[in-house]
């Protein structure tokens, strides 16, 4: 035992007093992790969509869709002319812009009361955004459906056309019955307008009488840590990264076992009483151990720094450690595979980062197409990111990251049996 | 003396091509045996075979009565090795280097670190100690190398090369160390490029090419095996004529006689039979302008051996 404890020593030593691997493997992760953070989300909640408004209607109705547009508190709405509209979101200054048409309020009114002819308002958007299109769809159809149809019911618009569908109907002669009916109607829609405004409705659209949304919703974000503070973005970018560097420090633990039977350190370290399956060992702990540590640290970091929460201990460090031997095993596998240190350490960058990729440790994976989604069950990194995920920012325990763990632990028995095939028929 | 070690017909093959083809030899104790063979000779592969690095297929290695194999063998730590290669870690400091190898062959607590002082002290890097291999001279680290084998105390020491890429005076503290550990009654086994090397250090000779023995013999030995044993340069005033080169081709001791212009070089049985020739060359009208003599090298053994230089 005192050669694989000396073997282990060694290995740390050279890590500790490698600084560039150090920067690489410690603080890298956290700056970028941080950057992320901030842009997906960090500890704040949504920020508002910036949205383009082209009003070109003068009637009251557009202006008060363009009032409650601007009022709700998930856009963030500059009124502009078309050109200018087009230009911004082109450049992506804005999310999308909504142009309402000359004659919209009329148009729209009529629709309401079965006209064929619908008024269209062009969305203009940013196709690297598609999700803010529908965003400023579902706003949008809110604002017009409640403006549109408290003027028609209550507003001077709204009993101007009233009348005139009627006075038109009393001029046709023989009415169809179809017609009886829509007149009845009207009618019944004329007294309702006729009605003085509700008390306490002063200065909503039609006195406070129209179409509503007929429900509310209680939004409820479920996650770790107080309520109040929601989702925390920085837990999954630390993960991530976390995963993602320490995997590139795996790599350069193979990479050395490359260096090392180049320049003879190997042979020399064979040819002392000891095995090579105890040298493979050796190696592996000492990366296991780096690995674990660095994943420690940069989570301290993410705590105290950037309020991430961790739900479950146990739950974490079972995670950590079982991402130390993955580490360690894949590093293994790049030492038993790679012929040359220079091609290995091309190859193994690429397969590194299309494992993180997949792993969801960039974007989540919930983000992919189904089958991608079903693809990425077979990469290792997907259960380190879940895992991590699941013991931070979802709030879960120890029980919930098991799979996580399992699978993990799974995957380096199996890199790590394969390496040391490989290793023995080397040998031979 | 007793027997150390014992090759006994190795053989190792790699793909078709056979690197070692029975190699025999035995190491006494106390006794250092030059390994001398040209690039690709079967040098390298039967030096790994010896240090448990690899498996002959055929053939057995006895070290003590015991057999060498790979892995964890309990003979390994009778054996130390100086491979050509600096086996150091650059980014650890001497001192963390023979901790290291120390520790492999079973050394801890207050032992590991005495003979950490004490090799430190053999190959005099005492004052460097804390600093890295990196900071070191080529010859430095060369002796580093030689440390990290001595740390378990083997009982025989394999050097392979351990003089590549050195200035002479590194050499000669290496021969120093060397020369230390033959009088502590140290067995040595030493393969180099540099016939001199071998013929300061060696008792014993093994010659290999194409992957076979070719002799296994005390330099003494090896020097008989030749005809010619001293060479004589003489310049003339004017080139020889036939009639002289046949006269001198017959004297006593004369081997072999080769002219260039006014120049002769004469090979000699021994180097006593240098005075005669010049004295018949003189009684012959003669009288040499310039004339040098020189012992016959081991390079010439080798060549006369293999037919090529061991840089060949």
């Amino acid at each position: 035992m005192p050669a694989f404890f000396a073997l282990v020593r060694k290995d740390l030593i050279l890590f500790l007093s490698d600084r560039r691997a150090l920067l690489m493997s410690l603080v890298l992760p956290i700056v970028i992790a941080a950057f992320f953070g901030s842009v997906f989300g960090g500890g704040a909640r949504g920020s508002a969509i910036d949205v383009a408004l082209v009003l070109q209607d003068g009637s009251p109705i557009g202006a008060k869709v363009a009032a409650g547009l601007k009022a709700d508190a998930n856009l963030h709405v500059t009124e502009m002319d078309l050109a200018q509209a087009e230009k911004a979101v082109r450049r992506g200054t804005q999310g999308a812009a909504i142009v309402v048409p000359q004659g919209f309020g009329v148009a729209a009114g009529s629709a309401l009361f079965g006209s064929p002819s619908k008024p269209a308002i062009r969305l203009l958007y940013d196709p690297s955004q598609p999700a803010v299109l529908s965003m400023v769809k579902g706003l949008l159809t809110q604002q017009v459906m409640t403006v549109v149809s408290a003027e028609m019911f209550g507003g001077p618009m709204g009993r101007q056309l009233t009348e005139r569908t009627l006075g038109g109907m009393a001029a046709k002669g023989t009415p169809d019955p179809d017609d009886l009916v829509v007149r009845d109607m009207l009618v019944g829609v004329a007294k309702f307008q006729a009605l003085p405004p509700k008390p306490g409705a002063a200065g909503q659209p039609g006195g406070g009488r129209g179409l509503s949304m007929p429900f509310t919703t209680h939004d409820e974000g479920l996650s770790s840590g107080p309520r109040a503070l929601g989702y925390n973005g920085y837990a999954h970018s630390f993960g991530g990264m976390a995963v993602q560097f320490i995997l590139f420090m795996g790599v350069d633990m193979g990479i050395g076992l490359l260096l090392a039977r180049r320049t003879g350190v190997w042979n020399r370290l064979l040819a002392a009483p000891v095995t090579m399956p105890l040298v493979l060992l050796a190696r592996a702990a000492s990366a296991a151990i780096i690995a674990f540590v660095l994943l420690c640290v940069i989570f301290i970091v993410a705590v105290a720094g950037f309020g991430v929460t961790i739900s479950s201990f146990p739950g974490f460090v079972g995670l950590a450690l079982c991402f130390g031997l993955l580490t360690a095993s894949f590093g293994m596998l790049i030492a038993a595979f790679g012929k040359t240190p220079e091609a290995a350490r091309g190859i193994a960058m690429f397969a590194t980062l299309i494992m993180v990729m997949l792993g969801g440790a960039w974007v989540p994976s919930f983000v992919f197409p189904p089958w991608v989604q079903q693809l990425t069950m077979v990469v290792p990194t997907r259960w380190a990111v879940s895992g991590l995920d699941a013991v931070t920012w979802r709030g879960l325990d120890a029980a919930a990251a098991a799979p996580a763990m399992g699978v993990q632990v799974a995957f380096a028995i199996l890199f790590g049996l394969i390496a040391l095939w490989k290793f023995g028929r080397q040998q031979r | 003396m007793s027997v150390l070690l014992s090759v006994n017909k190795l053989v190792k093959s790699f793909g078709n091509r056979r690197a070692v083809d029975g190699v025999s030899f035995k190491v006494l104790t106390g006794q250092t045996v030059g390994l001398l063979g040209p690039n690709g000779a079967g040098k390298s592969t039967t030096v790994s075979m010896l240090c448990g690095l690899l498996r002959p297929d055929e053939g057995e290695i006895l070290f003590g009565g015991q057999p060498v194999t790979t892995g964890a063998s309990a003979v390994k730590r009778r054996i130390g090795v100086v491979p050509q290669d600096l086996a150091l870690y650059e980014d650890l400091s001497a001192r963390e280097n023979l901790h290291l190898f120390g520790s492999l062959y079973g050394l801890k607590g207050k032992v590991l670190a005495g003979r950490i002082e004490h090799v430190l002290t053999q190959v005099n890097l005492l004052d460097r100690a804390r600093d890295k291999p990196s900071t070191f001279s080529g010859g430095m680290k060369r002796r580093l190398n030689i440390a990290a084998a001595l740390m378990h105390e083997p009982e025989l020491l394999i050097l392979d090369e351990p003089t590549v890429g050195v200035d002479p005076q590194s050499r000669n503290a290496i021969f120093d160390i060397l020369e230390a550990l033959q009088a502590q009654g140290r067995a040595l086994i030493y393969t180099s490029h540099y016939m001199e090397e071998v013929e300061r250090l060696a008792d014993h000779i093994v010659i290999i090419d194409h992957g076979q023995v070719l002799a296994d013999e005390s330099p003494a030995a090896l020097y008989r095996r030749l005809s010619a044993q001293a060479a004589l340069r003489v310049e003339l005033a004017e080139p020889a004529n036939g009639a002289l080169m046949r006269a001198l081709a017959g004297q006593h001791g004369v081997t072999a006689l080769e002219a260039s212009g006014p120049t002769l070089e004469i090979r000699l049985r021994e180097p006593g039979d240098a005075m005669p020739v010049m004295g018949w060359l003189e009684q012959a009208g003669c009288r040499p302008l310039h004339f040098a003599t020189a012992r016959t090298s081991l390079e010439d053994v080798f060549l006369n051996l293999t037919g090529r230089t061991l840089r060949d």
